[in-house]
C-alpha cells in the first residue's frame, strides 16, 4: 500500500542524506522523494511516497520524527492534490510528428522542444495520467524520460505548518 | 575580547559542567589541545580512541552526566566509531568532538580526511559538521542539550581545524531553539487512567524494567509501584540495577540468558508493565510467543520504541519518573489475591543447575558469588562481553542503579577495561571491579597504561578459559560441537603483562583458593589483575530440568 508523507525539515545541508539514509538502513521502501524550499526559506518540504503496511508507516513516521532536523511529519490523505512533472523525449519524424502532438494535446501536456527527429513533452499530473501518456508514446520510441517524483498538498484548510 | 573557537569549545564544556575529557591528539585537533593545556578541564590520555569513547561511556553511566571524548580527524575519528555505536545502542549521553581537515579542503580526500558525520549518522542521536565559526557556541549548547534530554544518546561535533583557530566573540547561549526536537515528558492522562484500571483488574502483574529506569532516575518510583501493586520485577540486561536484587519481589533478568523465574513470570503474567525498555530481541526471544497471555502497558520516552518490537495495549510516551509519579497518584493498590507472588517464588527454586561434565577448572559462578559477597552495594561492577558478563549479571548481587556497567545493545568486546577507567575517574572513592574474559581483555589491554598513568585503583578479574567462551558455547549448541576459531592459543602470561606495567597480579588455579584470593585482591590498595583459570566447558545456559533458555536456545551471540 502506498502512503504519501509531507515532511517539514530544516533547510540545512545534510538533512536529505539523514532522511534518505534512515529509509535505507531501516529497510523502508521509498517510491519517490521530492524536496524543495517552502514559504519560509529556513524550512524545506519533502514529499515522500512509501510502500508498506500500517506498521511500516507508523515506524517511518516515528523514526523520521526522531531526526532532530525534522520539524513535522504528516500523512497526506488520499484525496489530496497530487502532482508530478515528467519530461519525455520521444522519437519523431515528419510522418508521425503530428500524431504525437495530437496525443500530447489530448493529455493537456506541452511540447517544450522540437528537433528533426525528436519531440520533448512536458506533462504534469498524477501517476496514472503520466503512465497513460507514456503508454501511448511507447510505440514511437521513448529516447529519454525524467520524472520529479510527486508533490502533494491536502485540499481545503488542512495545512502542514511548523509549530512556532 | 575575542577568543579562538578551540577556547570557545572548552569554555562551553566548562559551562556544561564537564570536568574530564578522554582523548587522543592529532594534527586536526591541535588547536583544541593547545587550549586544553591552559584549561582547568582534566584530560585523560588513553591508548586507543575507542578507549576514550568507552571511558566517556563508563563516566556517563556511573554519574548520569554527559561523557566527553576527543579525537583527531581520519583514523582518530574512525577509531571512535565502535565506541559511539556502543553508546548509541545503550542510550548513553555523550558528546564526541573530532577534528576535521580545514573547510576548503573538505571533499578532496586530503590527508586524514574522513566523512565522520556521514559515517556516524546511523548511530548518533545527532551530529554536526561545524563549518562556520559563529555556529560553535550554539552547536555546543545544542549538542549537550540533545545528548542529555529525551532518550539520551551520543552527539558528535566535527570541527575543521581552521574553524578551531578562528576568532569569535564568545557568548554561550542560555537556551536552545530546536523546533524539531520536543521530547514528551508527561504521560497522557487518559492512558494513565487506563493503565491504573488495568493494574487493579490484573491477577498476575509483572513489571519489566530497562535501562531507561536508570537513566531516568526512576528507581524509587519503581520500588513503590512494585510494592503497591504486589508485582514481581524482572529486568533486561540494561535494567540490572534498576531494582535491588535482594528485594523479595525481584525476579531476575529476562531473555535467552536470563533467569527462569523472570521468563516464567512473564509467560504466566496477565499484565506486563514495561518501563524504559525497548524490548530487544535478546530480551524477548520470539516476539509472538512473548508474554502471550498478558496485556502490555509500555511507558517509554521514545515513541518509536513503543510497539516496535512487541505490540502494546496501553502505550504511554513520557519520562518514566514523571509518568510513574502520576501513575502512583491513582488508586492502584491491590492485594495478591491469587498467591501470584508465591508462584513466582517457586519459579526461583526451579532453576537448579546440574553440571553435565567433569569440571576442568574453577566454577565461574563461585567466583562471582565470592566477589559479590565481599563487595558492598556501593561497588561499581563493570563487565566485558561474553559468558563472564552473563554470569556476572545473574549472580552478582546488584542493589543500586549505576553500579552495573556493561555493553548491552551492541555487545562490544573490549568495552570493559576502558569503561572501568571512566567509572573510576568519575568515582575515585568507590570500589571499581572489572570482570572480563581473556578474549575481551586483550582487545583493550593497552589501556593498562592509562590506569598506570592516572594512578587508578581498579580490580581487574580475568576469567581465563583460554577460549572465546560465549562463541564456543554457541558452537556446542548450534553447530554440534564443531569448534573453530575459538581457542585462544597464544594468550600471554597475564602476570607478566601486569608486571610490565608495574601492576600487581594474582593467579588462581584451584577452587579452594578462590575466596582467600578474592579477599587479597580486594584488600590491596591499587590496581590488581586477578587471573582465575575457569572451567573452559562451563556454559551460561544452565543444564537443568527446566532450563531457562529452552525456548530461546537457537539465538545468536
Ligand atoms: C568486538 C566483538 N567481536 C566479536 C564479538 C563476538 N563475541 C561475543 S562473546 C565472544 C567471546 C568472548 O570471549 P572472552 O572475552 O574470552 O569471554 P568469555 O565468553 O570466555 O567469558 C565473542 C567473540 C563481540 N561481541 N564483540
Amino acid at each position: 500500500m502506498k502512503h504519501i508523507l509531507g515532511v517539514l525539515v530544516e533547510n540545512n545541508p545534510g538533512v536529505l542524506s539523514k532522511v534518505s539514509g534512515l529509509f535505507s538502513r531501516r529497510g523502508f521502501n521509498i517510491e519517490s522523494l521530492a524536496v524543495g524550499v517552502t514559504e519560509d526559506p529556513s524550512i524545506s518540504r519533502m514529499t515522500i511516497v512509501v510502500n508498506g503496511d500500517g506498521y511500516i508507516v507508523e515506524q517511518v513516521t516515528k523514526q523520521l520524527n526522531k531526526l532532530i532536523e525534522v520539524i513535522k511529519v504528516e500523512i497526506i490523505s488520499d484525496d489530496s492534490v497530487v502532482r508530478e512533472l515528467a519530461l519525455i523525449k520521444v522519437s519523431a519524424n515528419a510522418s508521425n510528428r503530428n500524431e504525437i502532438i495530437q496525443i500530447a494535446s489530448v493529455f493537456r501536456s506541452n511540447i517544450v522542444d522540437i528537433s528533426k527527429n525528436a519531440l520533448t513533452i512536458e506533462i504534469t499530473g498524477d501517476d496514472q495520467k503520466i503512465s497513460a501518456l507514456v503508454d501511448m508514446l511507447k510505440d514511437f520510441g521513448i529516447k529519454e524520460m525524467v520524472r520529479t517524483g510527486i508533490v502533494a498538498m491536502d485540499r481545503g484548510n488542512r495545512i502542514i505548518k511548523a509549530n512556532n | 575580547m575575542k577568543i579562538t573557537c578551540a577556547q570557545a569549545v572548552l569554555e562551553a564544556l566548562k559551562q556544561e559542567g564537564v570536568e574530564v575529557v578522554f582523548g587522543y591528539p592529532g594534527g586536526a585537533v591541535l588547536p583544541i589541545y593547545d587550549a586544553l593545556r591552559e584549561s582547568t578541564i582534566r584530560h585523560v590520555l588513553v591508548r586507543h580512541e575507542q578507549g576514550a569513547a568507552h571511558a566517556a561511556n563508563g563516566y556517563a553511566r556511573t554519574t548520569g552526566k554527559v561523557g566527553v571524548c576527543i579525537a583527531t580527524s581520519g583514523p582518530g575519528a574512525t577509531n571512535l566509531v565502535t565506541g559511539i555505536a556502543t553508546a548509541y545502542m545503550d542510550s548513553i549521553p555523550m558528546v564526541i568532538i573530532t577534528g576535521q581537515v580545514p573547510v576548503e579542503m573538505i571533499g578532496r580526500d586530503v590527508f586524514q580526511e574522513v566523512d565522520i558525520t556521514g559515517a556516524t549518522e546511523p548511530f548518533t542521536k545527532h551530529n554536526y559538521l561545524a563549518k562556520k565559526k559563529e555556529d560553535i557556541p550554539r552547536i555546543l549548547k545544542e549538542a549537550f542539550h540533545i545528548a542529555r534530554t529525551g532518550r539520551q544518546g551520543p552527539v558528535l561535533i566535527d570541527i575543521p581545524r581552521d574553524v578551531q583557530e578562528a576568532l569569535i566573540d564568545f557568548e554561550y547561549p542560555k537556551d536552545v531553539n530546536l523546533r524539531g526536537y520536543n521530547p514528551t515528558y508527561k504521560g497522557n492522562y487518559k492512558q494513565l487512567k487506563n493503565a491504573a484500571r488495568a493494574i487493579v483488574h490484573s491477577k498476575r502483574p509483572v513489571i519489566c524494567v530497562g535501562g531507561g529506569v536508570i537513566s531516568g532516575n526512576a528507581t524509587d518510583e519503581v520500588l513503590e509501584l512494585a510494592r503497591r501493586i504486589k508485582a514481581p520485577v524482572a529486568t533486561t540486561l540494561m535494567g540490572i540495577g534498576a531494582y535491588p536484587s535482594k528485594d523479595p519481589l525481584f525476579a531476575g533478568m529476562i531473555g535467552q540468558y536470563g533467569a527462569y523465574s523472570a521468563n516464567k513470570a512473564i509467560e504466566e503474567a496477565d499484565l506486563l508493565i514495561v518501563l524504559g525498555a525497548r524490548m530487544g530481541d535478546r530480551a524477548t526471544g520470539k516476539t509472538d510467543e512473548f508474554a502471550k497471555g498478558a496485556d502490555i502497558i509500555h511507558i517509554d520516552i521514545d515513541p518509536a520504541e513503543i510497539g516496535k518490537n512487541v505490540s502494546t495495549n496501553i502505550p504511554i510516551v513520557g519520562d518514566v519518573k514523571i509518568t510513574l509519579r502520576e501513575l502512583l497518584k491513582f488508586e492502584i493498590d491491590r492485594e495478591d489475591w491469587d498467591k501470584w507472588l508465591d508462584m513466582v517464588e517457586k519459579f526461583k527454586d526451579d532453576e537448579s543447575v546440574i553440571k553435565s561434565h567433569d569440571a576442568e577448572g574453577i566454577d565461574p559462578i563461585s567466583i562471582i558469588k565470592g566477589l559479590s559477597s565481599f563487595c558492598s552495594d556501593d561497588t561499581i561492577l563493570v563487565t566485558d562481553v561474553g559468558q563472564h558478563q552473563l554470569w556476572a549479571g545473574k549472580y552478582f548481587e546488584i542493589n543500586r542503579p549505576r553500579t552495573f556497567i556493561s555493553s548491552g545493545g551492541l555487545g562490544t568486546m573490549g568495552y570493559g577495561l576502558p569503561a572501568a577507567i571512566g567509572a573510576k575517574i568519575a568515582n575515585p572513592d568507590r570500589e571499581v571491579l572489572l570482570i572480563t574474559g581473556d578474549g575481551g581483555f586483550q582487545m583493550s589491554m593497552a589501556e593498562l597504561a592509562t590506569i598506570k598513568q592516572e594512578g587508578l585503583d581498579i580490580k581487574i578479574i580475568i576469567f581465563n578459559n583460554s577460549t572465546l567462551g560465549m562463541v564456543r558455547e554457541l558452537q556446542q549448541h548450534q553447530y554440534d560441537e564443531r569448534y573453530y576459531g575459538v581457542e585462544m592459543v597464544g594468550n600471554p602470561d597475564f602476570s607478566k603483562i601486569a608486571s610490565a606495567y608495574s601492576i600487581k597480579s594474582v593467579k588462581v588455579e584451584r577452587e579452594a583458593d578462590v575466596y582467600p584470593a578474592i579477599q587479597k585482591i580486594l584488600n590491596y590498595k591499587g590496581t590488581v589483575i586477578g587471573e582465575f583459570l575457569v572451567d573452559p566447558k562451563a556454559n551460561v545456559i544452565p543444564v537443568s530440568r527446566r532450563c531457562s533458555g529452552e525456548t530461546h536456545i537457537r539465538s545468536i551471540g
